[in-house]
This record gives C-alpha cells, structure tokens and sequence, in this order.
C-alpha cells in the first residue's frame, strides 16, 4: 500500500514542476497553469497528511485553496486580458514599464 | 494492498506525464486540456486516500469551472503559439544566471529530498491516526460550517472580490477610455506582435 | 466712544493703504488729517465723560471683546480712560492732528503714491499709539507698544533708497527690540506674581505689599519695565537710535520721536506708578538714569551741527528730566512736563522743518544764518519754542521744568537736583546757539546757490498756510500749556497735578494725594527760591549763547580750541556708537557669522537634512535596480525565498 512519503514524493514532484513551469515559460496563460499545478500539488500533501493523521482537516483546507485557486484564475486572467489588450503580447518579457 | 499501490503508480504517473506536458506544450489550448487530465489523476488519487468528496469537487470545480475559463480565456485571446525559442533564452540569459538557476534547482532538489527523508524518519507518528472509514460529506460539511465557519466566509468576501476584480479589470469600459489595437477592427490581431520587443 | 479714538486712525490708515495710490493728494491728505481731528473730538467728548464722572470714580472702561482666554488666564481686550490717559489721548490726538495738517504742506513734493504711504503710516502711528495709551492692561498695551515701534521703523526709513534713511530705522528697530525684550519679561514676571495683567488690578495688588527695599520680585519686574522705558524713550544705554531716527521725515520726529512715542516709556512708568513705588531702589535708578541721560544728551546737543540733531538730543536730555521726575515719585511733574514738552518739541521739530523746506533740504547749521528776516513766522514760533524749552518764565517749560528741579531737591536727592539744573543751563545754551546760528548772524548761503537752494523763484519762502497754522497754535499751546499746572505758591491751583493724582494711585485707596499736598504746602518759600536760580541759569545760558554765537562769532571756535579732546569728544557723541559697535555688534556678528551660521547651520544643520536626502537618493538609487519589471525576475526572487527558508530548517 503507498504510504505517506509516496504522496509526498509525487507531490514535491508537481511542486517542482510547476515552479519550473512559471519561471521557464514565456506565456502568461502557462504560467498561470503552472500556478495551478503548483496548488494542486499542495493540496496532494494536504490531503495525504489528513489522511495519514486521521484528521478532516486536510480536505477542509483543500477547499479554501480551490476557492483561492478560483480567485486567483479570476483575477489573473482578467489582467492577462487587460495586458494583452494594451500590448497586444502574451510574453511577461513584453511587460516592462514598472523597470526601476 | 498491492492494488492500492499500483493505482498509485498510474495515477502518480498519468499526472506527472500530463504535468510535464503542460509545461512543454507551446500551444495553451493543449496545455489546457492536458492539465484537466492531470487533475483527473489527482481526483484518483484522491479517492485512494479516502477523500472522495474532495476528488469529485476537484473534477467539477478544477476541471469543470476553473480550467474551462482559461480555455476560454485561451479562445479569446487567439493566441495559439508562444514566441520565445530556446536559442533566444540563451542569447538573452548569461551564463552566470544559468549558473545561478541551475544552483537554486539543485538546492531546491536537495532539500525537498531531506524534507522527504525526515518525513520517513517522523514515520511513526503517522502510524495510530488513519480510520477505516472514508470522512464522509455530512462530518466534513458539519466542521466546515462550525469549526471553519470564519474562513469559509471570510472566502465568500474574497470571491465576491475576485468577481469584482475581473470585471473591473476586463470590464469593456478600459477599452473604450484606453483605445486598444483589438477595439479596431481593421487591426487583425496577431500573435507574436514585432512591435513590443521583450 | 472710547473704541472710535484708536479706530478713526486705523480706518485712515486701511483708507490710505488700499486706495491711497489712486487718490489725489488732498484727498489722502485730507482724509488722514480728518481722521485724526475725529479721534481729537472723540477724545474730546471721552474726557468730558470722565469729567462728568461722579466723584470718586477715576475711569471709564470699554471691553471690546475677551482678546483669549486659556485656563486661569483671561486678557480681556478692554481700553480705559483715566486722568492720565486722557492726558496723553489729547496730546496724541491733538498734536497729531497738528502735525498731519502740517505734513500736509512739508510732504508736498513725495509722488502721490508715496505721499498716501506716508500718510497710512502716520495713521497707524496714531492708531498703535492711542491703542497704548488707552489700554487696560499689559498685553493690549503691548501691542500698541510693538506697533508704534514698527510704524517708527516705517517712518525712519520712509525714504528708503536713502542708505542711511535704512539703517536708521533698523538700528532704531533693534535698539528698541532690546527694550521690548526686557518689557515682555516683565510683563511675564508680572503675570506669574500678581496672576494678572490688569493695570488697576496690579496696583490694587501692588498697594497691599510692602515696599520691596530687598530688591525681590516686585522691584524685578518694575527694573524690567524700566529697562523696557529706556529703549523706547531713549535713554542711557539705549538712546543711541534716536539721534540716528531723524533721518526720517521732519513732521514725523516732531510728532513720533519727540511728542509722542518717546513719551511712552514715561507713560509707562506713570501707568504702573504704585509698582515702582514699592520698588524705591529702581526708582533711585530711574531717577540716576534720567538725570544723567539729561546731561549727557544736553553737553552732546551742545557741538552738534545738523539742526535736527540738535533737537533730538534736546529730547533725550528732556526725556531725561521726565525720567528724573519720575524717579523721585512726581509722577504728576512728569506727566506735566510731558505735556508742555510735548507743545514746545513739536514747535521745534515742525520750525525746523520750515527752515529744512525752504532751504531744500539744508540741514546743516553752520550753513544757515540770517532767515530772520526771510521766515518771519517761523523765526517768532521758533524763538517761542525755544524761550519755553529754556525755562523762562511765564511759558510751558518753566512751569514743568522747576515742578521737577523743585520736587527732585524737596525729596532729598541733592546732587541730582544740581544735575538737573545745570541741564537746565545746557538746555537754553544749544537751544540758543541753535536760534542764533540758523536765523541771527550773516547769510552763510552763498547768494549764487540760492536759485539752486530756492527753486521756488530766487528768493527763500516762508512756511506755506497749512505748515504755518500747526506751527502758530503750537506755539499758542508753548506759552499757555504750562498754565495748568501752575503751583500754589505762584496762586495757581496746579489743576493737571490734582487732575492726574488718581491715575498714580491704587485703585481703592485715597490717602497718598493728601500726602502730596501736605509736601507742597511745605516748600513754598524755597520752591520760590529754586525757581529764581532756574530762571536765572537759562537766563545766563542765552545770555552765554548770545556772547558766543551773536556778538562775538568765532568765540565758540576759540574755546573748542582750547579744549580740542573734549570737543572731539563730544562731537563724535562720545564715541558711544562706536563703542556699541566694538562691544556688542561686532562680537555678535562673529560668532553669528562664524561657529552659528558656517559651523551650525552650515554643516550641522544643513549637513543634517542633505545628508538625509542624499541617503535617501543613494540608497533609491541602488534599491531601484532591484526592480527589474520582469515577471519572471520576480518569480526568480520568490523561488530564491522558498530554497532560503527550507534551507534554514534544513540547517537547523
């Protein structure tokens, strides 16, 4: 039976990823995605430590980080479609007006 | 069970393939669809870990709701292919911010591999706490609504934040104060515009 | 009623300020003018209220409004009128109107732009100045007092393009600011000991201590406000600036710097007479001060050259006889030779600017001569002015003047009284030498200079109609002012003594003024005798004056000869301003200049706000690269966060 560090193997694996998503792609809705994979895979250990603990806790916070991850969909993606009405560019690299 | 474990795998190994192809996909329409497979494995495994309730909102509130709306998303902006090739990334980037990357991913690996390992060590404590039965909707709507009651609300605000949010932000008016080349329909609009180089 | 007497002047002045530029000449003029001849019938019409007042009751109050308010202190902005404040409210009022009417004629030639300037000033001159006079207590005379130190500053560099005109009234303004220091303090000590500002109320609480002879808080703040008095009525050490104040406009030393203003460091030890009584060791000083300002400014006015100067030391020495009276307790001889010298100063002043006007701007004695004939009425109405400073009988000064000499010998200060007289002797000297340099004697203008001098066709002209009536009533007011006064041992009733009485003492209490004239009756027969030396020894000053300066011209040089170091000295006015400017001036402004202004401000404080900024600039300047505006950067940087904190767990 697949323990504990099972899940939290395949779900450092998402994590990692994910992050490899956001900071290679050039392509703001893959980022995004890469974001989702990265909550997703948090929400593996959350539910495998509830499961493991024998507590409900874990998919309760499963929950709100769907809500979030719907939040965060929202508003990314309505400022994804402002920029590109404005540059024309899905590109982050195009986005470089807040340079110091 | 031995069963058990070999879900496990398969499902471990349909999202880890679907995960990297979101991420290797050049087009977003089949990034889309390929991360809604992913999370259909997730939804497995979480139905292996006694959750089935948060694998069935996973499949109609994540793959439902959430990846339809960047397919949307996707649809509507019309944009099929990213710009940037590899040879660009290492025209841009020097090499000591290769040296840097490839220096964080290491230590990245590094110490989610001690993290894992210790999680083996503190093993035990895991071992008393599992039940036989799965959580079922009626215990875990009950803690959600007593025991979470302040940050299930407090959620609503930020959802109906969130709504207001996108609307602000997507709303039509900015088109109209700000005249942008897709209020023009003249201007067929291009993917890989030339005019805004990175 | 009482309101409208400051408020007249004020509304002329606001009038002339705002409107002035566009206005013709009379009109400015004419409105001035009319405004101070309604604050004179106002003051009028209050006196005569006062008068009707039933016996016993020695003011009339109007509040105008509570000025603040803050816990247990209240200053109430309230004007009163008492015998001693109608007396100077007339003198302001009256001599002002005087004076205005006739600058109407001296300022003829100013732009009319200038001419409304100078005329909104006057008006707030005397509107500062009746503000002080009738103010109730300290603060509200506080702010006449600053205000008529500003308007004097105004008016002393009217002509401000002149350098010396400038820095006469900057060294008058600050001369008087080291006087107004000492009278805010003061006032701060008065408020903190007696819990009040009110001028009756002091007293009222003044008159229930003993007198201070230990020298404690009471004789404090009455030294404060004497050192206040000093530096608006120029005395010793602060006398310095009034000399240098007439290169302002003649009308304005006649009326500011000599009739009025300078009057208000007097007025001010009168108004507070039963503080300084219960502080006899100040008033010994007073008395010392004033008596030897009287004879240092009289042996200065001796040698001095420029007619206007001469006059202003002669209204120092006068001050001083003031001073002198007050500090031997005749404050009602003050005030009394306050008023008359008020009529014979103004004379003076506004005879010498007649000379001044027709000779186009001629200040300098020994270049007059012989305008006897040539300005009549400005000769006679001089002559008056100057036989009634001397001392001679029958005119104002004479009257004031013995009341001083014989109430300084009847109380004791022996040697001062032989100061005072000699003074007296000094004062008909330069007065004389003055009379008989600029009008007696040859023409020392040179016959071709004249067109040039005379623009106004060849010949010299006499006072015009509006500069000649101030100077005629003057004159009448030189020779009949001093009958108010007259003392019971010459028949008369010495009324304005008996009129002022109550202002000196406390509210409620009555016995001091039967003291007072229990010493009168006293002294007749040698009052009479110390007036037949006075009259005497002005006598001999003209008659010393006559020998020097009329039969025997060149006199005067010879004995300056003889004598070339005192000469020297007395000519360069004792070298006091040189002193000042070795001895304060020059201190201050090295260590301003140096450790202040290039240690501290320059590298402390400057260096303390630039360094600031500059950090600030630096460390935006290499923070700012931090922002790079790529996403991925960003990204980078959160990423470098997550390995930095599993890295410390790790470590640890």
């Amino acid at each position: 039976m697949a323990g504990l560090n099972h899940y939290l193997a395949l779900s450092g694996l998402l994590f990692g990823i994910g992050a490899t998503g956001v900071v290679l792609r050039r392509n703001l809705i893959t980022m995004l995605l890469s974001i989702e994979v990265m909550l997703n895979a948090v929400n593996l250990s959350f539910i495998a430590f509830g499961r493991f603990l024998g507590a409900p806790d874990g998919q309760i916070i499963v929950f709100f980080v769907v809500t979030v991850a719907a939040a965060e969909a929202a508003v990314g993606l309505a400022i994804v479609i402002a920029l590109f009405r404005h540059v024309e560019s899905l590109n982050p690299d195009s986005f470089r007006e807040l340079k110091g | 069970m031995a069963y058990n474990l070999i879900l496990f795998y398969a499902f471990g190994a349909v999202a880890v393939a679907a995960t990297v192809l979101v991420i290797a996909q050049s087009n977003p329409v089949y990034s889309v669809l390929l991360l809604i497979a992913s999370f259909m494995a997730l939804a497995g495994l979480y139905v292996l870990l006694d959750a089935p309730f948060v694998a069935v909102t996973q499949i109609i509130v994540y793959a439902g709701a959430i990846m339809v709306l960047f397919l949307f998303v996707v649809m509507l902006l019309n944009v099929p292919r990213e710009e940037a090739v590899a040879g660009e990334i290492e025209a841009h980037e020097s090499g000591s911010a290769r040296a840097f990357g490839t220096l964080l991913t290491i230590l990245m690996g590094v110490e989610l591999a001690w993290a894992l390992g210790s999680a083996t060590r503190l093993g035990g404590r895991f071992a008393g706490g599992q039940r036989a039965t799965a959580w079922t909707v009626r215990e875990i709507g009950r803690i959600l609504f007593t025991s979470y009651a302040f940050a299930f609300e407090a959620t609503s605000v930020l959802i109906l934040i969130a709504m207001i949010g996108a609307i602000a932000l997507a709303g039509r008016h900015l088109a109209e104060k700000k005249p942008s080349p897709i209020s023009h329909p003249q201007s067929p609009i291009t993917a890989g515009s030339d005019k805004w180089p990175g | 009623m009482l309101l409208l007497i400051p408020l007249l002047p004020f509304l002329g002045f606001v009038l002339n300020s705002l409107a002035g530029r566009r206005l013709p000449r009379e009109l400015s003029g004419g409105c001035a003018s009319m405004a101070m001849l309604g604050a004179f019938g106002a003051s009028v019409a209050a006196v005569r209220q006062l008068a009707a007042q039933p016996a016993g009751v020695h003011a009339i109050s109007y509040h105008a409004m509570t000025w603040f308010s803050s816990g247990d202190f209240d200053v109430p902005f309230t004007l009163r009128l008492d015998p001693l404040s109608s007396v100077m409210v007339l003198v302001v009022t009256g001599i002002g109107f005087l004076i205005h009417v006739y600058s109407t004629g001296y300022m003829h030639e100013e732009r009319p732009s200038e001419y409304a300037r100078y005329f909104s000033y006057l008006n707030l001159f005397a509107a500062f100045m009746l503000l002080l006079v009738l103010a109730a207590n300290f603060l509200v005379m506080f702010v006449g007092w600053e205000g008529v130190g500003l308007c004097s500053y105004l008016l002393i560099g009217f002509w401000y393009q002149k350098p010396a005109a400038a820095d006469a009234g900057k060294k008058a303004f600050i001369v008087n600011r080291v006087g107004d220091v000492a009278f805010i303090l003061g006032v701060l000590l008065t408020f903190v000991h007696f819990g009040t500002l009110d001028f009756q109320e002091v007293a009222g609480a003044a008159n229930a201590l003993a007198p201070d002879t230990s020298f404690g808080t009471v004789s404090a703040i009455a030294l404060l406000l004497f050192i206040g008095a000093t530096g608006k009525s120029a005395q010793i050490p602060l006398y310095v600036w009034l000399p240098d104040a007439m290169e302002g406009p003649t009308p304005v030393s006649a009326l500011i710097h000599a009739a009025t203003m300078v009057t208000a460091g007097v007025y001010l030890i009168g108004r507070n007479a039963v503080l300084f009584a219960h502080a006899p060791q100040v008033l010994l000083i007073v008395a010392m001060i004033g008596a030897a300002t009287a004879l240092w400014a009289g042996a200065l006015g001796l040698v001095q050259n420029d007619i206007k100067r001469v006059l202003a030391y002669s209204t120092v020495s006068q001050l001083g006889y003031m001073f002198l009276a007050m500090g031997v307790g005749a404050y009602g001889a003050g005030i009394f030779h306050l008023f008359t010298h008020a009529f014979f100063k103004a004379l003076l002043f506004l005879g010498s600017g007649a000379v001044i006007h027709a000779l186009a701007g001629e200040q300098d004695l020994r270049r007059m001569g012989g305008l006897k004939h040539d300005l009549p009425v400005t000769y006679w109405t001089f002559l008056v002015g100057a036989l009634a400073i001397a001392g001679i009988p029958g005119l104002a000064g004479f009257f004031s003047k013995d009341e001083i000499l014989f109430r300084t010998f009847a109380s004791g200060h022996q040697v001062l009284w032989i100061v005072g007289t000699l003074t007296s002797f000094l004062t008909a000297v330069y007065m004389f030498r003055l009379v008989f340099m600029a009008f007696h004697g040859p023409r020392h203008v040179e016959p071709r200079d004249a067109p040039a001098i005379a623009p106004h066709g060849g010949h010299l002209h006499d006072a015009p109609p509006s500069m000649a009536v101030p100077l005629v009533v003057l004159a009448f007011g030189s020779i009949v002012a001093g009958y108010l006064g007259v003392p019971a041992i010459l028949h008369g009733a010495n009324r304005l003594e008996r009129f002022l009485a109550p202002s000196f003492e406390a509210p409620s209490s009555g016995g001091a003024a039967s003291a007072q004239a229990a010493m009168e009756a006293g002294g007749g027969s040698l009052e009479l005798a110390l007036m037949i030396v006075a009259s005497i020894l002005a006598l001999a000053g003209i008659a010393l004056a006559a020998r020097f300066y009329l039969t025997r011209p060149g006199t005067a040089d010879r004995v300056a000869a003889r004598f070339p170091g005192l000469y020297r000295f007395l000519l360069n006015k004792g070298y006091v301003d040189e002193i000042y400017d070795e001895a304060i001036v020059q201190p201050v402004r090295a260590l301003a200049e140096g450790p202040l202004w290039r240690g501290l401000d320059v590298t402390v404080i400057d260096g303390a706000v630039n360094g600031i900024g500059a950090i600030v600039v630096e460390t935006g300047g290499s923070v700012r690269k931090v922002q790079t505006g790529s996403m991925r950067a960003y990204a980078v940087s959160v990423l470098v966060g997550v390995v930095t904190i599993l890295g410390y767990y790790v470590w640890r």
